[in-house]
């Protein structure tokens, strides 16, 4: 049969030579690799202490995104949750009031928004569904948690920070402060 | 038509129809089907006079007829010019046409808002459609878009002027279908809007289908305004008995909820011929009262092109695989870790969106917050 990468090699099944039966070189030679890596950089990172960084097109967890004003950007259009391929975002609209001009962008706004994270494969379909600049994939892990229903993340865990009332807290968030 | 009226042979787009005398070349195009029809965003077959106004069907005639085979000076309406023996026309063959369409989109889109996001219109969107086939990407307008004071309408009917097309089907539908017209287009031009003159309700009956035959989201329906996307309702066709129309409607579902009515509409996104045969308008009392599901027959989910975003994540013929857990352990059921239901804040049990009149407010949620 004709080999694929013509690099197969055919089993050596000579008897073994003296040197070989006495072991110890080979014994040595594996040993000397060994410690030649306690002399090398290592490629770990003691994490929760050190974390690498992350690649600019990360996709982490999802944050709902505000204008500059503190305005919450999503209108309830669900481009994002027909998009994903997860079914992991589900929504619910609402007509913005008078006087609540300060808190949504547009007429209309999303009352109820959801991302199931158990759900979610982190593909970014979202992101790049959304024709309001709402939604955005960080570069945060989903945290790790106990119980399932800590995975169901509503609008209280998806908002950014207020920019005017809370621009402490957006900074520490985006860690430039 | 009457019997025995001679048939006369349209070639359209090198596909030869006969079509009887005084047909338009816009019914001839529909009689072929598919790609070689133009659309029509002003033309409603079931309401008398309409079209001629958006220009969107534009067709080129190379041959008038048999007896005088001179091509017409210029594009024509085919909503409005009728079919003469031996006339060819070229829709989508011909390049000056499919040009002439894009410049047509390119005019309709000049100060239609991109509010698409927030229009309930989207998805069955017949100008959305118009431009994402025949329109070009961009926009070469750099002014400001033309804005109205808001008009109310009622409780029934949500105007969105900026969005209107002027296309009057509405107009024509308050003036056959309803006992007494009550709006109108008012003032000219650039300020051209519909209106009620001095602020009113529309509250006649059979005033709701002004709703369907709106081919943007200039008038949508009130009750069911931001309540969900299109996309995510399922349509199901239904009817009950109703005294005043036909009662063949289609609801627009999402679980058991009811989230809004509309009337039955064909390939070309017109009012369906009801089973007796009638245009299938429908009253005012089956559009916007009657949102539970008991009370209506449910016939089964209608016909969803396979081309329509309401097709999507519309799962049909699925056939569930039975559940192995039960009969493998014994009779014990599965332990579940989480009933989504009790975690969710979405689709609470206890808010009934379809039934809130009316746009959802932030009132209606913290209600539900409480309890």
């Amino acid at each position: 049969m004709q080999s694929l990468t013509n690099r197969a090699k055919p089993v050596d099944r000579r008897p073994m030579n003296f040197m070989e039966r006495m072991y110890l070189p080979a014994v040595l030679k594996g040993m000397s690799i060994t410690f030649s890596h306690m002399f090398k950089k290592a490629p770990t990172v003691r994490y929760p202490d050190e974390t690498r960084p992350f690649s600019p097109v990360f996709r982490g967890l999802h944050v709902l995104n505000r204008d500059e004003e503190g305005r919450e950007r999503c209108t309830a259009c669900g481009l994002c949750a027909v998009a994903c391929p997860a079914e992991a975002i589900t929504m619910e609209a609402a007509e913005r009031k008078q006087g609540e001009e300060n808190l949504y962008r547009e007429e209309k706004y999303a009352a109820k928004y959801e991302i199931n994270m158990l759900r979610c494969i982190f593909c970014g379909l979202c992101e790049e569904a959304c024709p309001k600049d709402a939604i955005y994939l960080s570069e945060t892990f989903a945290p790790s948690n106990f119980a399932r229903k800590g995975f169901i993340y509503g609008k209280k865990d998806l908002l950014i920070p207020d920019p005017k009332t809370e621009a402490a807290d957006l900074a520490k968030a985006k860690g430039t402060n | 038509m009457a019997e025995g009226a001679p048939l006369f042979k349209v070639t359209i787009d090198n596909i030869t129809v006969e079509v009887p005398a005084g047909t338009t070349i816009l019914n001839a195009a529909r009689k072929i089907g598919g790609d070689v029809a133009p659309p029509a965003m002003c033309y409603y077959s079931k309401l008398q006079g309409s079209g001629g106004k958006c220009r969107t069907c534009l067709v080129e005639v190379s041959k008038g007829s048999e007896k005088d085979p001179r091509p017409m000076p210029k594009l024509v309406a085919s909503c409005r010019t009728t079919v003469m023996d031996g006339m060819e026309v070229k829709n989508i063959t011909s390049p000056k046409v499919l040009d002439a369409r894009a410049g047509v989109v390119e005019f309709l889109l000049l100060n239609h808002p991109l509010d698409c996001p927030i229009c309930d219109q989207a998805g069955e969107c017949h100008l959305q459609d118009l431009s994402y086939e025949h329109g070009k990407a961009g926009t070469r307008y750099e002014f400001q878009r033309r804005t109205f004071h808001k008009h109310d309408l009622g409780e029934y009917i949500q105007l969105h002027m900026t969005r209107c097309i002027l296309c009057y089907r509405c107009v024509f539908t308050a003036d056959q279908l309803t006992a007494k017209r009550e709006h109108g287009v008012l003032d000219r031009g650039d300020h051209a809007q519909i209106a009620t003159f001095i602020e009113k309700n529309l509250q006649n009956d059979f005033i709701g289908n002004v709703i369907d035959v709106c081919p943007v989201g200039a008038l949508t329906d009130k009750t069911f305004r931001f309540k969900n996307r299109v996309w995510f309702t399922k349509p199901v066709d239904a009817h009950r008995d109703c005294p005043k129309c036909s009662g063949e409607v289609q609801l627009w579902m999402r679980g058991d909820e009811v989230f809004r009515i509309t009337a039955r509409k064909d390939e070309w996104g017109e009012i369906k011929d009801t089973t007796q045969g009638k245009p299938g308008w429908i009253c005012n009392e089956c559009r916007f009262e009657k949102k539970q599901v008991s009370d209506w027959v449910i016939e089964g989910p209608s016909k969803v092109n396979r081309q329509s975003v309401i097709s999507a994540n519309h799962y049909v013929g699925v056939q569930k695989p039975g559940e192995t857990f039960e009969n493998v352990m014994d009779g014990r059921q599965p332990r579940l870790f989480m009933d989504i239901h009790s975690v969710s804040e979405v689709n609470k049990p206890e808010i009934q969106l379809s039934l809130i009149e009316g746009p959802a407010h932030s009132d209606d949620f913290e209600v539900n917050n409480k309890d």
